[in-house]
Order: C-alpha cells, then sequence, then structure tokens
C-alpha cells in the first residue's frame, strides 16, 4: 500500500529517486537548485541509498558527469532549474544524440536578468529543440508519479532518451502537500533495472558521440528525430501500466471540461489548478469553457492536441515564457503552426503572463478568458496579449 | 469557512525564527488527520532577520488547488511581537477572523493597535521559549496557541510531525508547545 504522506515536493521527489534504486546522482548544490539534490544527498550520506553522489563545480559538469554514468549502464539522476539548467544547455543536446537514458527533474525558474529565482517556463522553452522528451506536471504527486515513470520511459531500449519532468520552482517545488509514496515492491514491480545495450566496457570498447562529418551527420539527426517521435508510444504505454499499477492515469493532453465547450484555454503546469477554479465558476455561470493542457511538450503530441480542439471555436493560449521580437509565446506559435494545417480549425488567441512568479489568480483567468473571447470576435492587430503588464 | 474553500493561516515571522517549519508542521499534522493541507514560505530569497512569510492552507474535504501565497488569511499568526508596528499583519484578514499573537501584553494592547472586529488569542511565547528551550525561537510555542485558538488540528497530531522534525529536540519542543496549549488566551473564553 502506498503512504500518505505530508511532504515538501523536493524531499518527495528525492523519495522516489531513491525508491527507483538510482545509482548515479551528480548535481550542483547552489542557487537556484531545490531540495531534490540535498535530500538525495542526506540519503546517501545516511547509508539509505547506494548511489554515487558526484558533487561537481557547476551545472555543465553535472551534465557532463551524467552522460558518463549513463553511458556505464548506471541509472542516472540530477535536478536543476532556472540558469543552472541554461548553464548545462550544450551538454543537453550531448545528451540525446548519444541516446542516454538521464531523467532530471527542473524546478522551472525564470531567467536573468533582472535576476530572478521565481517561477516561469522561459528555461523549459529554451531547451525545446534539445532532443530531450519534456513533460509537465501540475502538482506534487504529478511531479513523483512522473519522475518514477520518466525512469522507465528513457531507459526502454526501444526509447533510449533522457527525459526532463518540469514542475513549476516555488509553486510546486517548495510546498508542503499530501503526497502517495509507493511502497519499494510496487516501484520494484513497475520499473525494471536498467538494461543499457551498449554499457561502455573495456573488454568490449565502443566508440561514442565520435566525429560526425557531412557525409553521416544528416542521417545522425534523422535518426534521432525518427526515435524522438516514436518514443511517444512507449511514453503512452509507460502511463498506461502506471495507471493499471497505481490507478492514476497522465495523457499528452489533458482535458478538464472540455466536453462541448466552445472556448479552451490552454495552459501548462501549476497555474492549471487555479484555472480550474475559474473554468468551475464560468461553467456555473452557462459558459461552455473548458481547460486544456499540455502534458507532453516533447514529442509534441500532434494527434491528440489536434483531436481535443477540432470541434472547438475559440482556443486561448497562455505562454508563461516570450520569444522576443517572435510570434509571441513559444507554445502559442507552435499550436499555431501544428493547427494551420487543419480544414477545421479555431481562433487563436495568445496571451503571455505569470512572468518571474507573477501570480495569475481565478478573477485574473477570467479576465484572461473574457479578453480572449472578444479579441477571437473582433480579431487584433498584436501578435500576442500581455496579461497584466503596468505601462 | 470551509464550504467556500479551505482555511487559510499566513504567519509572520523573521527570517530564521522557523515560520516555515511551523507552517510545516501544521500542514503534515493536518494531512495525517485525512485532510488536504499545503504549507509554504512566502516564495524568494531566505534572509535572516527580515521579516517574512508562510503559509498554511486546511481543507477538509477536497484537495487544494490554489498556489499562490495566501492574502485573506482566515488566521494569522505573528511569532515576532516587533512586527506589530512594521508590517502590515492584518492586511487582507477577512471580518471575524483570528489573530494570535506573541505579546508581553495584555488583550487592550494589541486592541489599541487594531480593529476590535478580530479574534484574538495571546501568549507570552518568548518567555515560555526561554524558559523551556532557553533561547527565544518560538515557532512551536506559537503552535500550541494556534491550535488552542483555532482547533484546525489535533494537538496529538503534531507529536509524529514533531518528532521526525526534532529528533532528541522534539520533546522540548513538545513541551513548549504543550505548555502554550495550556497558558495561550483567547478572547472572550475566559
Amino acid at each position: 500500500m502506498a503512504q500518505r504522506v505530508g511532504m515538501e515536493v523536493s524531499v518527495a521527489i528525492g523519495e522516489i529517486v531513491k525508491l527507483a534504486n538510482t545509482d548515479v546522482v551528480s548535481a550542483y548544490p547552489i542557487t537556484p537548485q531545490t531540495h531534490i539534490v540535498e535530500h538525495l544527498a542526506e540519503l546517501v550520506a545516511d547509508g539509505e541509498l547506494d548511489a554515487e553522489y558526484i558533487p561537481v563545480e557547476s551545472e555543465h559538469s553535472a551534465m557532463s558527469a551524467c552522460l558518463g554514468s549513463a553511458a556505464t549502464g548506471a541509472r542516472t539522476f540530477t535536478a536543476t532549474a532556472g540558469q543552472g539548467l541554461e548553464l548545462m544547455h550544450e551538454v543537453l543536446y550531448v545528451a540525446s544524440s548519444m541516446r542516454l537514458p538521464i531523467v532530471m527533474t527542473v524546478a522551472n525558474r525564470a531567467l536573468s536578468s533582472p535576476l530572478s529565482v521565481w517561477s516561469d517556463h522561459s528555461d523549459a522553452m529554451a531547451c525545446r529543440d534539445t532532443g530531450w522528451i519534456q513533460i509537465f506536471v501540475e502538482n506534487g504527486q504529478e511531479a513523483v508519479d512522473n519522475t518514477l515513470c520518466a525512469f522507465r520511459i528513457a531507459e526502454d531500449n526501444n526509447v533510449l532518451l533522457p527525459v526532463m519532468i518540469h514542475l513549476d520552482g516555488f509553486h510546486v517545488s517548495h510546498v508542503i502537500e499530501p503526497i502517495l509514496l509507493p511502497e519499494q515492491s510496487q516501484v520494484d514491480a513497475f520499473l525494471p533495472k536498467n538494461n543499457y545495450p551498449l554499457p561502455l566496457d573495456t573488454d568490449k570498447p565502443v566508440a561514442m558521440g565520435d566525429f560526425g562529418p557531412p557525409v553521416i551527420y544528416t542521417e545522425a539527426k534523422w535518426a534521432q528525430e525518427v526515435n524522438l517521435r516514436k518514443s511517444k508510444e512507449t511514453i503512452l504505454k509507460v502511463w498506461q501500466e502506471f495507471g493499471k499499477s497505481f490507478s492514476r492515469y497522465y495523457k499528452p493532453v489533458e482535458c478538464y471540461r472540455c466536453e462541448d465547450a466552445d472556448t479552451l484555454l490552454l495552459t501548462m503546469g501549476s497555474y492549471s489548478e487555479t484555472a480550474m477554479t475559474t473554468i468551475d465558476k464560468m461553467r456555473g455561470e452557462g459558459k461552455k469553457i473548458g481547460l486544456i493542457r499540455i502534458r507532453l511538450w516533447r514529442p509534441f503530441p500532434f494527434e491528440e492536441f489536434r483531436q481535443a480542439v477540432k470541434d472547438i471555436k475559440t482556443l486561448i493560449v497562455l505562454d508563461r515564457a516570450i520569444s522576443f521580437g517572435g510570434p509571441g509565446g513559444p507554445v502559442c506559435s507552435e499550436i499555431r503552426s501544428a493547427l494551420y494545417s487543419q480544414n477545421n480549425r479555431p481562433e487563436i488567441v495568445s496571451f503571455i503572463g505569470g512572468l518571474g512568479g507573477r501570480d495569475i489568480t481565478v478573477a485574473g483567468f477570467e479576465e484572461i478568458i473574457n479578453s480572449g473571447m472578444e479579441i477571437a470576435e473582433t480579431g487584433s492587430d498584436n501578435e500576442f496579449e500581455i496579461f497584466g503588464v503596468r505601462e | 469557512m470551509e464550504d467556500s474553500g479551505p482555511i487559510e493561516i499566513r504567519i509572520h515571522g523573521r527570517g530564521g525564527q522557523g515560520s516555515v517549519t511551523s507552517a510545516g508542521l501544521v500542514a503534515q499534522a493536518a494531512i495525517s488527520e485525512d485532510k488536504y493541507a499545503q504549507a509554504f514560505p512566502s516564495f524568494g530569497p531566505e534572509r535572516r532577520g527580515a521579516p517574512v512569510q508562510a503559509f498554511i492552507r486546511i481543507d477538509n474535504h477536497k484537495p487544494i488547488r490554489v498556489r499562490a501565497g495566501v492574502t485573506k488569511p482566515d488566521i494569522v499568526v505573528v511569532l515576532d511581537p516587533s512586527l506589530l508596528d512594521i508590517v502590515d499583519i492584518t492586511s487582507g484578514l477577512k471580518e471575524g477572523g483570528l489573530m494570535v499573537v506573541n505579546t508581553k501584553g495584555s488583550f487592550k494592547d494589541i486592541e489599541e493597535k487594531f480593529d476590535a472586529k478580530y479574534k484574538l488569542a495571546i501568549i507570552d511565547a518568548t518567555s515560555i521559549a526561554r524558559e523551556l528551550l532557553g533561547r527565544p525561537i518560538v515557532n512551536t510555542t506559537m503552535i500550541g496557541a494556534l491550535v488552542k485558538a483555532s482547533g484546525i488540528v489535533k494537538l496529538e497530531s503534531l507529536f509524529q510531525p514533531l518528532e521526525k522534525r526534532f529528533g532528541r529536540l522534539a520533546e522540548k519542543n513538545k513541551k513548549v508547545m504543550l505548555k502554550s496549549y495550556t497558558e495561550t488566551r483567547v478572547k472572550g473564553e475566559g
């Protein structure tokens, strides 16, 4: 039986990483880190987790150490946030290209300058092209569940890709809330041993991450692309099996009160829970409004997403990041592109808000929805609307 | 209160006084009673000595969706008496809401500073903490006062979280909590 505990989400993630019997944790433990790696350091020091804990001198080194570790076939975990993820950036590409099944939780935070440790999705969006699987969660339970699923997805020999679990910094990472922590036997039954097919072995030498001249580079990148797209099948299978074992089900696109809706609001991450309260209120007033959330950001769930919005009139997208000088929020611009080829597509209205930890309240979401519906009728000259800015 | 959502509590203290710890202990106690609860700090870099806030939400029936800071509390808890003059303690406090204040003063002293429209509970937590803990850290002492004045969780539900958090110091912290539970005075209740 799972145990219901009141626990800080970061600590709970540390616990599930322990239950997953992780072999190696490498991390740079300084702000903007979270208690995730702090708790793991305690567990290793106290002998509760038999793992190698590698404290390094920077996030760049943390991810580099993870490369070496994962290449030996060791179950490998790290965590970071905000600026730390940025410093890892070049090594992120190496991890996915070398097909290394590393699991990393990211407590999403805004990027400098001005210096901010508060939450938004700028860090997550800046690494959307790095070839990692990216999954967004909304609360502590989802963070714990999906961290466990991430090991199984990453290490599946049909996938062999690194996975990022995105939870909002502070709003999820620092909150003490009820968490159902599974028993060791449940985790063992769900998560098989890591069976990396070509571990570094001095008796059977292999070359990894070798030179890729023009004659082979395109093929390597295409293989990577095909592989990442195909990983969706395994992700769906793992979520399905997780649901059977733990009775909590996850989907690439999650809908809340979408039945018969004319208008959908789209959010990602922890603000979705606040938005649900707004949806309940507006539904109570007879308005046909629902909420849609993209859980699986990479590989992008084109099919499920198109299916979810095919009958609606208006789609209002809230981004928590800016693509400066570009088409607006990264999520909305991808959604426009995903729907452009469709015959029946909704009016799409783009909002950017909730930057650098600014709250959007229940009333705030109502304002976004109402003004979004109005813009869908009247049109707007703006690429996007910025919500709540003081000018 | 329960129909309109969770009970919301805001704790005012100074960095290093254990406001966040006390919020966490109360939430853990509530969760152990099969309730839904959350606790978190005012988000941001931590600074020792600076005024800080910590938040608790408790809902007896359903999961809590809101993750923003508490701006319209049902209850405020003041760990540090010096904050009464420099922080807007009652900001957003609901009418008929409860103030739980660490003070050497009387009901009248507090009411002179604030409207009498709030329910008031007072305790000299600093003296209790000095006497039994040997230092003026009042977070666990103030939990006793909060529980006495509000009944939001059972006192016994706090014992296990206290033991887990404080280890060999748990017994002393339990003592200060019990003493303050006994000595806290709630206006209009004797």
